[in-house]
């Protein structure tokens, strides 16, 4: 183990390494890990706002879905309450309608039957008078026995 | 282990030292040649390897390796962003390359301690120590530095004047002129002591520990040869008195070369533990395996105290110069 006039040059070859390193080595390698980091902190503050952002859109979202299932109901409701007035206002029609039919037919069939026994009682009237001549073997007098005609014709 | 030396022989040429007993004539104005050249080779390996990801620093993704250097430097920056409260663009640098550097300069001890010096040998240099650390001129001259850097600190911070208290004003201390006067030698004496210690430790501790890792790595190595001495007679008859280095790496290659393959899933267990006994005991029988055991045990325990030995000098160097920094 000699001490010898190595120590001097390996003392300036570490001087010189270390002003390499200090020059060409240490600011670049530093300024790449600063940016990166600074990149990566962007990117992580990016990520949590748009997190954020998207819970908005998601409860915006929610928000509207409900609006429109409520706005849905609502409209189903209202078609089905239209459709029940309809179905009411048809029946209500056809209940007018047919007793309006009816009073209709009533009103004709007892007017047939009046004029049925109008007839009826007339050609009655005429049989009595036929039949009380062939009776009486005369003429009964029409007119003077109108009122006793009218009277059974009325009878009848 | 002799360093390959370089200097002025007694005759007064320059040239290398062909013996120890050479070098150490040739005083301090010898350069020990392997320890620089490794050294630098080790510090363009850190430029080369950093450089190649800070020309491309980006703030986009990273790749894996750009991932790695940045763990690297982010380690070093929250160690000197904790330790050291004063605001220089130079301390972080510094921590950085002493770092890195001592730990690659530590790393070539786990590189098994023969292979290099062979191939060195190969070609034609008979000396050759890998591993910078453990050459105390490197491991004092870098702790020197630093300890230059403390002075420097110290009195740009603090002037001539602030400093000089410090050094006298403490750990004594006195309002009275009378016991300032009285105690101004032991303060000094103290303070210069503590002042001494910072690169003196700093240097030595680095030096102590990879040299004794150094040495039991010899050690268990000289172990396994002495018990595979039985085999090894069996390969002297082949190979003639010594056996060469490149058998040994041989060797090592292709058991590594048999786990891989079984790590590959190209041979299953059973080929490869037959495949691995075989090759042992070809090599050097169960001595061999023993001696790469311990080999490896300490291997691993050594790769902890590598890198505990780089972060060390690191903090140390941020902590002494942080203290530089500070006002008393």
């Amino acid at each position: 183990m000699n001490i010898n006039a190595t120590l001097i040059l390996q003392s300036i070859a570490m001087m010189i390494f270390v002003w390499f390193c200090m020059k060409f080595l240490w600011p670049p390698l530093l300024k790449a890990m600063d940016e990166r980091r600074e990149r990566i902190a962007e990117g992580l503050a990016a990520s949590d706002r748009a997190e954020k952002e998207l819970e908005a859109a998601k409860a915006t979202v929610d928000q509207q879905i409900r609006e429109a299932r409520d706005k849905a109901g609502e409209i189903v409701d209202q078609a089905s309450q239209r459709h029940s007035q309809i179905v009411d206002q048809a029946k209500d029609d056809a209940i007018v309608e047919r007793n309006r039919q009816v009073s209709a037919a009533e009103a004709d069939i007892s007017q047939a039957a009046n004029q049925a026994r109008e007839e009826l009682r007339s050609s009655v009237a005429n049989l009595a008078v036929l039949g009380a001549s062939r009776i009486l073997e005369k003429e009964v007098d029409a007119d003077t026995h109108r009122e006793l005609l009218d009277k059974l014709i009325a009878e009848i | 282990m002799q360093n390959l030396t370089f200097g002025q022989h007694a005759d007064g040429t320059w040239g290398l030292a062909h013996s120890a007993e050479e070098a150490t004539a040739m005083g301090f104005w010898a350069f020990h040649v392997d320890t620089l050249f490794w050294a630098v080779v080790l510090g363009f390996s850190f430029y080369f390897l950093f450089g190649s990801v800070a020309r491309k620093a980006n703030s986009g993704v990273p790749t894996r390796f750009q991932s790695a250097i940045e763990i690297i430097v982010e380690f070093v920056d929250t160690s000197v962003r904790e330790s050291f409260h004063g605001t220089s663009k130079f301390i972080a640098p510094l921590a950085l390359t002493l770092f890195v550097w001592i730990f690659f300069m530590n790393f070539m001890d786990l590189i098994p301690v023969d292979w290099l010096p062979w191939l060195a040998t190969q070609a034609g240099v008979h000396y050759q120590k890998v591993v910078p650390t453990t050459d105390v001129n490197a491991t004092m001259g870098m702790s020197l530095t630093v300890f230059v850097l403390i002075l420097y600190y110290s009195i740009r911070i603090k002037g001539v004047g602030g400093f000089i208290a410090e050094l006298t004003g403490q750990p004594f201390a006195s309002n009275s002129l009378a016991g300032k006067f009285v105690f101004f030698l032991p303060n000094l004496l103290l303070e210069t002591i503590a002042l001494i210690a910072k690169p003196v430790s700093l240097g030595l501790r680095l030096f102590g520990n990879l040299y004794a890792g150094e040495l039991i790595f010899i050690l268990i190595a000289l172990i396994f040869t002495a018990g595979s001495g039985f085999i090894a007679a069996g390969l002297s008859s082949l190979f003639g008195e010594h056996i060469p280095a490149w058998f040994w790496v041989l060797a090592t290659a292709s058991v590594f070369a048999t786990l891989w393959l079984n790590l590959q899933g190209k041979l299953d267990n059973k080929k490869t533990l037959w495949l691995l006994l075989v090759e042992m005991l070809l090599v050097g029988g169960l001595a061999f395996l023993g001696g790469q055991l311990m080999h490896f045990a300490w291997a691993v325990f050594h790769l902890i105290i590598v890198t505990l030995q780089a972060f060390i000098f690191m903090m140390l160097t941020i902590v002494y110069l942080s203290m530089a920094h500070e006002h008393h």
